[in-house]
């Protein structure tokens, strides 16, 4: 009996640090978003939040907003649908936090005789799950965009369904090249086979063996997190979006969940290009670098370097994909759409084509 | 276009180089500022309240009236400011000075600042020099038009502005405003 309650225990151990993970770091990068286009256009930044005079560079700025919103008026239009309006946020925040549950932060770790995969749920299709409920967040959008009563909100919605159906796509197809490369699709799986050295030397990471799709990937998932560049559903400065009938928190967790997706696509991006928890040349016992020498860790260091390699890739992802969106301005509707459907979408089948050959003619990597 | 625009892979990437140059030049700065190197800017901001930037000698700032020796205002009572004023915003009343000498004072000189434009052109009238706008404060605010309206005792108690380019003398609270 005891060691079913453990086990249990376990399980939500790990359900808990993946949510608190992407909740915490979610709301962290509405700060990170300040600070980090505050530097870049030679800004300071909000820095005036304070508690008891102490001002941390503005961290406490995220706990004022929040703070904020949650006493703001909750208010809704005579005419929008009332179970939709209130139902859309939290699906919208729903789909973009379960996402990341099979995505593995670590290797399997062996504590007092026990397995413990770090990872929320182990998923032998991890990939379509992330990629699935990727998708469904979309739903929460379109839900906005109609019960709001409002044609603005509406057709908001609407780009959004059709953004997010041409960049998906791209997304599926690109994802493809690397479940060809790593033969699974279970997220763990794949982190794994991005371990073998390529040469002796290079690691296999996904990045290396799939440089096109990486590209794609990258530029189809900051599609859809309906931010910058691609933010036509919300394009403030012409239809200001499907939220604009949303007040107070609900409005937050919409611009939450933008975030949480950010989230969502650079742990994504780490685990299927930049190797997940992979640090180059540990193996399960340590290093075992490339010109012969060997260094031997204890398991438990092992995989705690694995974990902080994870987080640190995601942190470097979140970084990349804030800097591309404070430096493009926006696409345009159909501009937005040509990308998808005449430049990813043929790019990623072309992908998968060359990817097969070289696969057929040389076989997978070790 | 150009084949590499219309790819505009290539333009994202110079793109986003030009602003992580940015990013990390300022980053630099910022640390090195944090570690102590003071003369490091990483932003050109200037933090307003704490910092500001030095004023001009002539920049025209809240109107000061001078005092003479024995504390009385130099105003003599003239109207020729009232009169010059293209905002009407000045209010003069007359009254005796206590020394035979000087003819006039005024018993009440009200600047309506909700009204004044700061052309200055009272201070350009004034044969007497007893009016000036230098005593660089700015940030004279109400809640109600009445509190806009800056009284002699107020204006006499303005100091010009410190050679530091700082006001010396805090802002009058006006009558209708008890913080």
């Amino acid at each position: 009996m005891t060691a079913t309650l453990l086990d249990v225990g376990i399980v939500f151990g790990r359900v808990f640090f993946v949510i608190m993970f992407v909740l915490n770091l979610g709301g962290l990068l509405g700060w990170v978003e300040r600070k980090q286009s505050a530097i870049m256009q030679d800004r300071i930044g909000a820095n005036r939040a304070s508690i008891f005079g102490l001002r941390v560079m503005g961290l406490f700025h995220p706990l004022a907003d929040a703070l904020k919103l949650l006493t703001k008026e909750d208010f809704r239009p005579a005419n929008a649908d009332r179970f939709l309006f209130w139902l859309a946020p939290f699906v919208s925040v729903f789909f973009a936090l379960v996402s990341f549950a099979s995505i593995p932060f670590g290797d399997t770790l062996h504590v007092a005789g026990r397995d413990i995969p770090l990872q929320a749920i182990t998923l032998n299709v991890g990939v379509l799950y992330v990629f699935g409920m990727l998708s469904l967040g979309v739903y929460g959008v379109m839900m906005a965009g109609w019960a709001s009563g409002n044609n603005y909100a509406l057709l908001g919605g609407q780009r959004a369904a059709a953004l997010m159906i041409s960049t998906e796509i791209a997304i599926g197809a690109s994802i493809m090249g690397v479940i060809m490369v790593y033969g699974s699709l279970n997220m763990q799986d794949i982190v794994r086979g991005q371990g073998t050295l390529l040469l002796g030397w290079l690691p296999a990471w996904g990045i290396v063996t799939q440089p096109l799709a990486f590209i794609l990937f990258l530029t189809a998932g900051i599609a859809a997190t309906k931010r910058a560049p691609f933010d036509t559903p919300e394009s403030e400065s012409e239809i200001i979006g499907y939220f604009v009938e949303y007040s107070g928190m609900k409005a937050g967790m919409f611009m939450m969940s933008d975030f949480l997706e950010t989230v969502v696509i650079a742990g994504m991006t780490t685990a299927l290009f930049l190797g997940g928890w992979q640090v180059p040349w540990l193996m399960a016992d340590g290093f075992h670098f490339p010109w012969g020498a060997v260094v031997t860790l204890p398991h438990l260091a092992v995989v705690l370097l694995q974990v902080t390699a994870f987080v640190v890739k995601v942190g470097v992802m979140i970084f990349i994909m804030m800097l591309v969106r404070w430096t493009l301005p926006r696409f345009r509707y159909d501009q937005a759409m040509r990308l998808g459907w005449l430049g990813l979408f043929p790019l990623s089948i072309l992908n998968i084509v060359v990817t097969g050959a070289v696969l057929l003619l040389f076989g997978r990597p070790a | 276009m150009r084949l590499g625009q219309r790819f505009y892979l290539i333009e994202a990437i110079q793109g986003v180089l030009l602003t992580s140059g940015h990013f990390f030049r300022n980053m630099g700065k910022h640390v090195a500022h944090a570690l102590g190197r003071k003369n490091a800017r990483g932003a050109v901001t200037i933090q307003y309240p704490e910092e500001r930037r030095p004023y001009s000698p002539r920049l025209r700032t809240l109107h000061r009236l001078v005092r003479r020796e024995d504390g009385s205002p130099r105003c003599v009572a003239c109207m020729m400011c009232e009169t010059v004023c293209p905002a009407r915003c000045i209010y003069i009343v007359a009254t005796e000075h206590p020394n035979p000498e000087i003819e006039k004072m005024p018993e009440r000189f009200d600047i309506d600042l909700g009204k004044c434009v700061f052309c200055g052109y009272c201070v350009e009238a004034c044969p007497e020099d007893a009016i000036r706008m230098d005593t660089g404060i700015l940030e004279f605010s109400s809640y109600s038009r009445r509190g806009m309206v800056y009284t002699k005792e107020m204006l006499l108690s303005l100091e010009p502005i410190g050679p530091d380019g700082r006001p010396t003398s805090p802002v009058p609270i006006p009558a209708d405003r008890s913080v």
